[in-house]
């Protein structure tokens, strides 16, 4: 039974009931109502127990303001801390309220009430700090707790983020709004009007206002038809802008956007302009027990009462220091709610606001000072503000307003400044840092007729101001009152988080005077709604214990978001393999359906580690993969490694200040290793450059710093260097690559058919050469990454999978085997090969790993040149690559440290690979260790958790030292 | 998000751009500077408050390397004291 629904009237579709579920219990409600409206409408008053004393609380607001009701929405779509007042209602909602077990009536955590005055601001900070808070955090986060996160992703549809440009944002598509985009709409500007509620008219959705001689909501209409029609005219409802950037950029979600499988969207808008015309906020008043359930801002009772034909209440009080509630008192009387009395603690009412109730009982220089009631009001006490006979009065409804403030959050985002004003007593905008204006009740213009000019001015911007209609509405006056000195009982400022009064005086009396101190102390304005309806009153508490003026206190700072925003909006559909997505070569298809063990293996490349045949374990196939390079012939796709051409008259002199070895000395057909430094002196990247031509060379980096290598080149070319004719372009995906090797590998070359000489004489170590293998244009190049014999047969990307595929038909008879990453990462420790991230750390330099030759006495100037010889000077005990042999046999952990004699000392290096070696039948491994070149034959210790390991030094190449066997 | 002015491909959003840090001093013969001058220029980066010099990156446009002055308090994309002539 909607017991407490209007008989008629309201902007709610009677004929369309909706079932909903709250707490376990069934209710009904019509489309059009927020859950708020529907359980008000159904009688429901007490809908939560709060934050920190599970005090019993009820509905407070009736839109993002909401500072009491957080629910938690089930099922499908399940989403956690909603402010009941924004979420719309549909069939066969399913929500509960939060923080309260096994219900708001009987909360077990309501025990916390009888402890409240042990547990003031600060109470956790200097209660929980030994041994440290960390070990009490989780326990407390679930007492405190709101609702928890949403275990699974959302299964009805998905989000999205858009991108847009415009010439005017309007955020609020209230009076002002809509006035501003009519101007800016007619002169044929490029508009974004965007608002929050579920359709638009502002506050004339809440209102009894006329425009025109006629229901305000008509002019609304009439308005929104005018802009629908016209192009340039973009207007999205239910949707929020949350967030106003550096250079005018600005977010909005849109909630259920129109289309079937978009959960929200994601707005991200470059606008020339923006317009604040986000309306104001109620705030509530101070006093004793200003939290029970039935204690609501009068503005929200107005907007139930018009807009949602609800009746909150049947026997109200209306407290307020301001004219905006006589006007909510003749709605309420209206509909049928009986005015018990309004008190208004200002000495004089005036005639215009009295004149809204001409026969209204009207308490004058009175205030409310406490409430009264178990779970709901019963009742209010009164007195003269200046003392006198308190008078007590029966109601279940009391009405507060305390005044209006501006809605600046979106403004001071934008970084532009606040003034206080005397006359509002309340902040306004002040000075624009970006292209924004504000106007309406967000500007401080809170009549209706002042709303409407202000944002017909703001729309046209100095052009054409449409006609501004004509409107009635009282006029504002207000007189501030921060909290009731005479208030019995705890009097909440943020009733959100249970700050009250003392809470605020505490931190005072501790020293955290600053507002910002304020609030992080005692949480106040902390909340999901952010202290939209309590903050000036703390401002105001602030104020009034330090004796300043408000303006002097200032505000807190207004941060994004404006009201909550989940996490997948802002991630839109970057989630999972779209966020990151993995790099293929053409035989992924190939080597997923030949049983290949795929992982990234650097910079997102999805690689084969290794190829089990069947029964076969890791280190078996690992094994078997070594012993076919290294007795006959495997097999690999090299596609990977970052491919750089470079182009141009000067590429020679760009190359020998990017290597530290002379490049521009190459000859045309040859190859030739080379190391890469920054600047600093640290070793940036190896590989091997190949000259094509006088002009045109091929250079290949580390697949892991391909990128960073690309950004490094672009940047010293441009910056550096700009004068240099050199071009780069990337080709790491235009040449892929098989890689032949081992002993056989030159028997399978043959096998496949070329006319290139591949003899050692021809075609030897570091020579390349271009034409067809197998029939496919080829270039074969003679480097080897794994100590053998080694084609490197490049060709385009479309070739891979048919080489690849003849490559192991051929082998086959020379026991050719494919081999995966960890087979290659053997191979090269057993020669003792670089690998960037395993040897080459921060410290490390060319000299280090044994590469002295490499940097070149010859060339006055390179890369890294002057760093690396300033890094030695003087320098002693420098880390040093060697080869490390564990005694006994066994694994050896990377990165595993070596101290003196393995006691309990600095490290003097650390082991930096260790592989089982197929050559040697036992574990070898790499170390870098302090002067490791003159310890060759040393035993060190490895210092393990499970124990000491003996290793015996050894040089850095423990398979061929000579390179016979990758030069034959 | 910041609106850069690319000079090829006019203003474009920050997240098509890689930040390459503040601009440092023209790099200096290594040869002819002392010890302390080339660890200066090597260790230090400005990083004033206020106007800075900085390179960006046009990674996901058209790959230009320019330069901005950037006010570090405000993110207002400002003109440097060369830029008038």
């Amino acid at each position: 039974m909607q017991v407490d629904r209007l008989g008629g009237g309201g902007l709610i579709d009677r004929t369309k009931t909706l079932n909903f579920t709250f707490n376990g219990r069934p209710y009904r409600g019509f489309e059009g109502d927020t859950l708020a409206s529907a359980l008000l409408a159904n009688g429901v008053r007490l809908t939560a127990r709060s934050f920190k004393y599970h005090r019993p609380r009820g509905i407070v607001g009736s839109g993002v303001e909401e500072p009491s009701t957080l629910v938690e929405l089930m099922g499908e779509d399940a989403s956690g801390n909603r402010p009941v007042t924004t979420v719309p209602l549909r069939e066969g909602l399913v929500a509960k309220s939060v923080n309260c077990w096994p219900s708001p009536e009987f909360d077990i955590g309501a025990v916390n009430q009888l402890f409240a005055r042990f547990i003031p601001a600060g109470f956790y900070y200097k209660t929980f700090k030994w041994p440290n808070w960390h070990l009490y955090e989780p326990s407390i986060r679930k007492a405190a707790g709101l609702a928890g996160a949403p275990v699974e992703a959302p299964k009805s549809g998905h989000f999205e983020n858009r991108y847009a440009h415009c010439d005017l944002l309007i955020a609020g598509a209230g009076p002002a709004g809509l006035m501003a985009a009519l101007a800016a709409g007619r002169a044929g500007q490029r508009v974004m009007l965007i608002d929050e509620g579920m359709q638009a008219g502002g506050s004339l959705l809440n209102r009894n206002l006329t425009i025109e001689g006629k229901p305000a909501m008509d002019w609304v209409a009439t308005t929104v038809c005018e802009l629908d029609a016209m192009p340039n005219v973009t207007q999205l409802q239910n949707a929020t802008v949350w967030g106003y950037r550096e250079h005018n950029f600005v977010m909005v979600n849109e909630r259920a956007p129109e289309h079937p499988s978009i959960l929200e969207r994601n707005w991200r808008v470059r606008a020339a302009r923006v317009l604040c015309s986000t309306g104001a906020i109620e705030r509530t008043l101070v006093f004793g027990n200003n939290d029970r359930p039935g204690v609501m801002l009068a503005s929200a009772i107005q907007a139930y009462v018009n807009r949602y034909a609800v009746r909150p209440g049947k026997r109200a009080v209306i407290f307020t220091n301001n004219n905006s509630a006589y006007g909510v008192a003749a709605d309420m009387a209206a509909a049928g709610i009986d005015i018990a009395a309004i008190i208004d603690s200002r000495e004089t009412v005036p005639d215009a606001a009295r004149a809204a109730v001409p026969k209204q009982e009207i308490l004058s220089g009175h205030v409310v000072y406490s409430t009264h009631g178990g779970r709901l009001v019963k009742a209010v006490s009164v007195m003269p503000s200046n003392g006198g006979a308190t008078r007590r009065i029966a109601c279940d409804l009391l009405a507060v307003s305390g005044g209006w403030n501006p809605a600046v959050h979106l403004w001071s985002q934008s970084r532009g400044t606040l003034a206080y004003d005397e006359a509002l007593s309340t902040f306004r905008p002040d000075t624009p840092v970006q292209n924004a204006i504000s106007a309406g009740a967000a500007n401080g213009d809170l009549t209706l007729a002042d709303a409407l000019r202000s944002g017909a001015e703001a729309g046209a911007g100095g052009g054409k101001t449409p006609e501004i209609p004509a409107s009635d509405d009282l006029p504002y006056a207000v007189e501030p009152i921060w909290r009731v000195e005479q208030a019995r009982g705890k009097a909440f400022l943020d009733m959100q988080n249970d700050v009250s009064v003392d809470d605020v005086h505490l931190a005072l009396r501790e020293g955290y005077d600053n507002v910002e101190h304020v609030k992080r102390y005692t949480t106040g304005g902390m909340g999901i709604d952010q202290g939209k309806v309590g903050n000036i009153n703390i401002i105001g508490t602030v104020a009034i214990q330090k004796g300043l003026p408000l303006d002097e206190v200032g505000t807190t700072t207004f941060r994004a978001p404006y009201t909550p925003v989940s996490f997948g909006a802002i991630g839109g559909i970057r989630e999972g393999s779209v966020s990151l997505p993995y790099r293929h070569t053409p035989i992924t298809a190939w080597n997923l359906a030949n049983g290949a063990f795929m992982y990234e293996s650097g910079a997102r490349w999805r690689r084969p580690g290794y190829f089990p045949r069947t029964g076969e374990g890791f280190q078996d196939a690992v094994n078997r993969e070594c012993r076919a390079v290294r007795n006959d012939v495997g097999v690999y796709d090299g596609s990977p490694l970052g491919t750089f051409e470079l182009k141009g008259r000067d590429v020679d002199k760009f190359l020998d200040h990017l290597y530290t070895n002379i490049m521009s000395t190459l000859k045309p057909g040859r190859a030739r290793y080379g190391l890469m430094l920054s600047d600093d002196g640290l070793v940036a990247d190896d590989g091997v450059a190949l000259r094509l031509s006088k002009d045109r060379w091929i250079i290949s980096t580390s697949t892991g710093h391909a990128d960073a290598m690309n950004a490094h080149m672009e940047e010293i070319l441009q910056t550096e260097f700009p004068d240099y004719n050199v071009f780069i372009t990337t080709v790491t995906s235009q040449w892929n690559n098989v890689t032949i090797c081992g002993p056989k590998a030159r028997e399978v070359m043959e096998a496949l058919g070329t006319a290139i000489d591949i003899s050692p004489e021809t075609l030897p170590f570091m020579a390349f050469a271009d034409g067809h293998v197998a029939g496919i244009p080829a270039r074969i190049v003679r480097v080897s990454f794994t100590g053998e014999l080694s084609f490197e047969v490049n060709v385009a990307p479309r070739d891979l999978l048919a080489l690849w595929e003849m490559t192991l038909e051929v082998g086959a008879p020379f026991g050719i085997a494919p081999i995966g990453s960890e087979a290659n990462h053997v191979l090269r420790v057993e020669k003792g090969f670089l690998s960037l991230g395993h040897e080459v750390d921060g410290p490390i330099d060319p000299y280090d790993l044994g590469l002295g030759w490499a940097m070149s006495k010859k060339k006055a100037d390179y890369f890294g040149k002057r760093s690396v010889a300033l890094r030695r000077d003087g320098t002693t005990n420098r880390r040093e690559l060697v080869g490390v042999i564990p005694e006994p046999d066994r694994m050896i952990p990377e990165g595993a440290p070596l101290t003196p004699g393995g006691e309990r000392k600095a490290t003097e290096g650390f082991v930096t690979a260790c592989v089982y070696s197929t050559v040697h039948d036992r574990w070898v491994g790499l170390a870098l260790l302090e002067n490791g070149h003159s310890r060759h034959g040393e035993t060190v210790h490895v210092r393990l958790n499970e124990g000491v390991i003996p290793a015996r030094v050894t040089p850095p190449i423990h398979y061929d030292p000579e390179g016979e066997r990758l030069r034959s | 998000m910041m609106n850069i002015p690319c000079p090829f491909c006019g203003p474009r959003n920050e997240a098509e751009f890689a930040f390459g840090g503040p601009v440092k001093p023209h790099r200096p013969d290594p040869n002819a500077v002392s010890e302390v001058e080339w660890t200066q220029y090597i260790t230090t980066v400005p990083n004033p408050l206020g106007p800075v010099e900085e390179r960006w990156w046009h990674v996901k446009g058209c790959g230009t390397w320019l330069t901005i002055w950037r006010d570090t308090r405000t993110h207002d994309i400002v003109e440097g004291p060369g830029d008038a002539g």
